[in-house]
């Protein structure tokens, strides 16, 4: 986190806001929401592309019921690349 | 600090809600309604909140599937309640469930039909016809999706109403005047890390329960007990804060609820050695005892190294012999649980799982207008003026010692709109804000800059840690004087470390750190009144069971515990016993 480091350039500034405000937004209503939204952001979110981490800003935005099926497996978004997000979620949770 | 003092932003509404949960959003839309100049203060966006996760349903004596009525819900409730609820607070919530369902449906809750249009209704734990006959049906649902649906409607309604929100706001703490008013609160803004002053004529605590004092637990993230935390530290005391309800079987490590169900369809727990050990602890219902009594089982099977796994910490659930064809129909979502969570299938492994804590029955004391009520000279039930709570934080109680399922979505409902009532009234007679009490608002800015300190010491997250593995240890499911006795030594001393913990981040924009930091203080607050008030109360009684006192002493204990942290002392008041209208249910040993 750049917050542990000097910050010494407003990108470097401005790049810890958005993952601090990421952190925030994995806080769910549920527990099983938070755990693989934010054991994901903690690891597997930084491998992720431009397009994808897009899609990551974008599931965040729905609702938790929805998030709930998806990441269940019970559902499968239609839009490929959150789709994509949501398979590399899953993937991430138990390993 | 003068200097922030200087530069602070200040808001007036008439009233002021803190938690934006059914609680929350009932009271704040039954205020807008009635043209109340309301705010809503929520630390996530509103539809977050943890009720989205109740999934169980509502009760109400509809008798749409089965005969059925109020009075008898009542009875089943204060059977529950292991005759520690209000009788009083108990009959009004079960006579008022049925319009509360129809008003809920009404405002958009697409409640589960029958073929003959009326609402469904299913079948629950401890729901009885008659006074303890046969079984009744009492939950209305909205398929399994009950709390995200209920949420989801309240919070359009208000948006409709008018309601003000201030989404992403954190609560720090109350602001009173000397003659105990309280005037509204101080929040953070969790964007800018500004600090903002509140001031309301009337301020309701609906901030949900507090599960994550304990390392395994059901709750989402949020239930940090914030609004309990604030109580406390504003001279209020917590309710019968010993009574937690665990579930025997969550997920180890995890926490998420696999249903009795599992057990239900021939599921068995089995110890390291592939022993059925529930036949050792009750050989006639085996794994289906009592949650209380699964539950010490297992802590037992644990503590005695019969524990499976790397660290023997936990037990196995064993599914794989009911075949893929039960599991895959009866037992769907915990199979998809499970393989997300764990990697694993139930068809072909054992599921390892440890107790955990699903809901707090205690809270911040209030009658059944909301209105928080401590004692004081007059009475121990005197209403704090400006102050009311609803919901998990809050103890009205209708849940005594243990809590029915479909009992909470309608504690919150019913209760947040009579809270909503009695503040209209209360606004009626108290038409202008009180002055503003700087040396509150210092008190409570002090809460803020104290985390503005720098150096080394220990972590947010280290003692967090530290916290909810001791609870777990010492104030779990198996209480004896001597753990408790630990127990309470052990968080005192956590909370001795607490003023030197040092945050790394100091940033001000979106620091999570500092508001995690601010939640770890409501954690530790809430943590010491749960095991002190624990180790005081000397019998078994509905969650709270105590392995050297295993019976319920109605002679000794038929009250209501009261922590207050000035010198962490405790005090009792009667439990309302006589109901509004009917003749009072006298206690009487619960069996099922």
């Amino acid at each position: 986190m750049s917050g542990l480091e000097p910050a010494n350039s407003s990108a470097n500034l401005a790049a810890g806001e958005a993952q601090r405000r990421l952190h925030w937004r994995c806080r769910r209503g549920m527990l099983e929401l938070d755990l693989l939204l934010q054991g994901f952001l903690d690891g597997g979110y930084a491998r992720l592309d431009e397009r994808r981490r897009a899609g990551f800003v974008e599931l965040l935005e729905y609702p938790d019921q929805m998030l709930l099926e998806y990441l269940l497996g019970r559902m499968e978004p239609v839009d490929p690349v959150i789709a994509d997000v949501v398979a590399e979620i899953r993937r991430s949770a138990h390993s | 600090m003068s200097s922030i003092r200087k530069g602070l932003a200040k808001r007036k509404f008439d009233a002021l809600v803190i938690g934006a949960g059914g609680g929350g959003l009932r009271a704040a839309l039954q205020l807008a309604r009635a043209e109340a100049n309301v705010a809503v203060v929520s630390k996530v966006f509103p539809t977050r909140s943890h009720t989205v996760a109740a999934q169980g349903g509502i009760n109400a004596a509809l008798a749409n599937v089965l005969p059925d009525n109020w009075h008898w819900h009542m009875y089943d409730t204060v059977k529950g309640s292991d005759f520690l609820g209000d009788q009083d607070a108990i009959e009004y919530m079960c006579r008022a469930a049925g319009h509360i369902v129809v008003e809920l449906e009404h405002i958009g809750v697409p409640f589960s039909r029958l073929d003959n249009g009326k609402i469904y209704q299913r079948p629950f734990g401890g729901q009885s016809q008659n006074f303890g006959g046969e079984q009744a049906a009492r939950t209305c649902a909205a398929a399994d999706r009950t709390g995200h649906a209920l949420l989801h409607s309240l919070y359009q309604q208000n948006i409709r109403a008018k309601t003000h929100f201030f989404d992403e706001f954190f609560a720090i703490d109350l602001v009173k005047d000397d003659d105990g008013y309280v005037l509204g609160a101080l929040v953070l803004e969790i964007e800018t890390g500004e600090p903002l002053l509140i001031e309301a004529k009337t301020t309701l605590l609906a901030t949900g329960g507090v599960g994550q004092i304990y390392r395994t637990n059901t709750n989402a993230r949020i239930n940090t007990g914030d609004g309990m935390g604030m109580a406390l530290r504003a001279g209020i005391p917590l309710e019968d804060m010993e009574f937690f309800q665990f579930h025997p079987t969550g997920i180890a490590g995890k926490g998420m609820l696999i249903t009795e169900g599992a057990r239900g369809e021939g599921g068995y727990l089995v110890n390291k050695d592939g022993e059925r050990f529930m036949e050792r602890y009750a050989p006639n219902a085996k794994d289906l005892a009592s949650r209380d009594v699964v539950s010490r089982a297992i802590y037992e099977e644990v503590r005695d190294g019969r524990g499976c796994g790397p660290n023997a910490d936990y037990v196995f659930l064993k599914l794989d012999h009911l075949g893929s064809d039960v599991i895959k129909k009866r037992l769907p979502g915990i199979r998809d649980t499970i393989m997300t969570f764990l990697g694993i299938d139930p068809i072909e492994s054992p599921v390892p799982v440890y107790p955990t804590v699903h809901y707090t029955m205690g809270g911040i004391p209030t009658n059944r207008y909301g209105q928080v009520v401590v004692p004081l000279a007059q009475s121990p039930e005197e209403p704090i003026p400006g102050l009311y709570a609803v919901g998990e934080c809050a103890c009205v109680s209708v849940h005594g010692a243990n809590r029915l399922g479909g009992n909470s979505l309608l504690d919150i409902v019913v209760f947040g709109r009579a809270a909503g009532n009695h503040i209209i009234e209360f606004l009626k007679e108290n038409r202008y804000h009180r002055p503003m009490h700087q040396a509150g608002v210092d008190q409570a800015m002090a809460r803020l800059t104290r985390w503005e300190q720098k150096g080394d010491g220990d972590t947010v997250d280290g003692l967090r840690r530290d916290m909810q593995t001791t609870m777990e240890k010492y104030c779990g499911v198996f209480r004896t004087e001597e753990l408790l006795k630990e127990g309470v030594a052990k968080i005192i001393e956590i909370q001795n470390r607490l003023p030197d913990v040092r945050l790394r981040d100091h940033s001000k924009v979106f620091n999570t750190a500092r508001i995690e930091a601010l939640e770890l203080e409501n954690l530790i607050e809430v943590s010491v009144a749960t095991v002190c008030s624990a180790l005081a109360r000397q019998e078994s009684r509905g969650a709270h069971s105590r392995i050297d006192y295993p019976d319920r002493d109605d002679e000794h204990w038929m009250k209501h515990t009261l922590f207050f942290r000035e010198g962490r002392r405790l005090d009792y008041k009667p439990v309302r016993t006589k109901p509004l209208t009917v003749e009072s249910f006298p206690p009487k040993k619960r069996v099922y």
